[in-house]
């Protein structure tokens, strides 16, 4: 049972972030209107933050990587999401195996 | 299906409850090996069980942690996190702002409470509810509330098992979060103007890997994800949205 200190600060940064950003609507009822162009950039964040964490490695790393995201972003669009998962980790292990 | 509200009559409590627990089940259930495979990842990051379990407790945002333990090294890198947690977390806000006016039976202290839970699953739940009858306490604790049960049990459980596991690169493992981010994704797919800013977020994000290396790739892959989206959207649509 070990908590490192500064991964504990990390946690209770992330922690106090996210209740802050889940509690601040109740406070914006009525002020926040987002609308048109506002609001596509709003709901884009999420995928536009998610796409930039894994960039690096799926398009970065090698061809193995980069095919087997593409494998994987096919996959997503017909499957739940553990089986995505399995796709894109079992599409990986092989190509890796072809590569060497 | 519009059946008309009935503030005076009493609600079945019990009866709240059962629907919460009821329509809360299934995504209990796909919480799971969800849950242990981060904590699987978090012992291969160098996590013990209980910071891993602490995570979930406190952060209990999926999405935001899987990102966090990507851009996890040593030492931890506080900033990054935070920031990215923000840029990730940062729906909450709208979330929230369009279910509270809907919980009208609700104290401040019961919403306060409440929206330490409110994650994407048990928002839309909530939200579907509203559509046909008032929102109730006893039906959003129950929806709401169970979820972490399952996401901090299978996030122990996989924190202790994954340090049996070893190097998650020869199972193929550490590509687990491309392929969970890329399933995750494809969920907030919404057409042309979601293709641009993931066209261009993952563009200027690898470009900046190569010249700058981590942690800037993620801002700058965000915000220029975000400018795509904005520049790709129709304009002139700047009526107010009916709440």
């Amino acid at each position: 049972m070990t908590i490192d200190p500064t991964t504990l600060a990390a946690i209770l940064a992330m922690a106090v972030i996210t209740y802050l950003t889940r509690i601040a609507g109740i406070f914006l009822v009525g002020r926040l209107a987002l609308s048109g162009r506002a609001k596509a950039a709003f709901d884009a964040i999420p995928p536009a933050v998610l796409v930039a964490v894994i960039a690096p490695t799926a398009l970065a790393t090698g061809w193995p990587e980069t095919l087997a995201a593409l494998v994987t972003a096919v996959a997503a669009t017909r499957l739940p999401l553990l089986a995505t998962i399995a796709v894109g980790v079992a599409s990986v292990v092989l190509l890796r195996m072809v590569a060497g | 299906m519009n059946k008309p509200f009935a503030p005076s009559a009493p609600v079945d409590m019990a009866r709240e409850r059962a629907a919460g627990i009821r329509d809360i089940m299934p995504v209990m259930i796909a919480a799971a090996p969800i849950g242990l495979l981060f904590g699987a990842l978090c012992a291969g990051k160098g996590l013990s069980p209980a910071e891993a379990g602490l995570m979930s407790v406190l952060v209990f945002a999926g999405g935001a942690q899987f990102a966090a333990l990507e851009l996890w090294t040593w030492p931890v890198p506080i900033a990054t996190l935070a920031f990215s947690t923000l840029l990730i977390n940062a729906r909450h806000i709208l979330m929230g702002a369009s279910l509270a006016p809907k919980m009208r039976g609700f104290s401040l202290g019961q919403k306060l409470a409440g929206f330490y839970v409110l994650t994407d699953e048990s928002w839309a739940l909530a939200e579907r509810r509203a559509k046909d009858r008032p929102l109730t306490p006893a039906y959003w604790f129950a929806v709401a509330g169970l979820l972490p049960l399952s996401w901090v049990g299978a996030t122990i459980a996989g924190a202790v098992l994954g340090s049996f596991l070893g190097d998650p690169a020869r199972i193929g493992a550490d590509f687990a979060f491309t392929a969970l981010f890329i399933g995750l994704i494809a969920g907030f797919w919404n057409g042309r103007v979601s293709a641009a800013a993931i066209g261009a977020s993952a563009a200027a994000s690898a470009a900046t890997y190569f010249a700058f290396g981590p942690p800037w790739h993620v801002a700058a892959g965000a915000l220029t994800g975000i400018a795509a989206a904005y520049v790709a959207a129709p304009a002139g649509e700047d009526a107010p949205e009916a709440a």
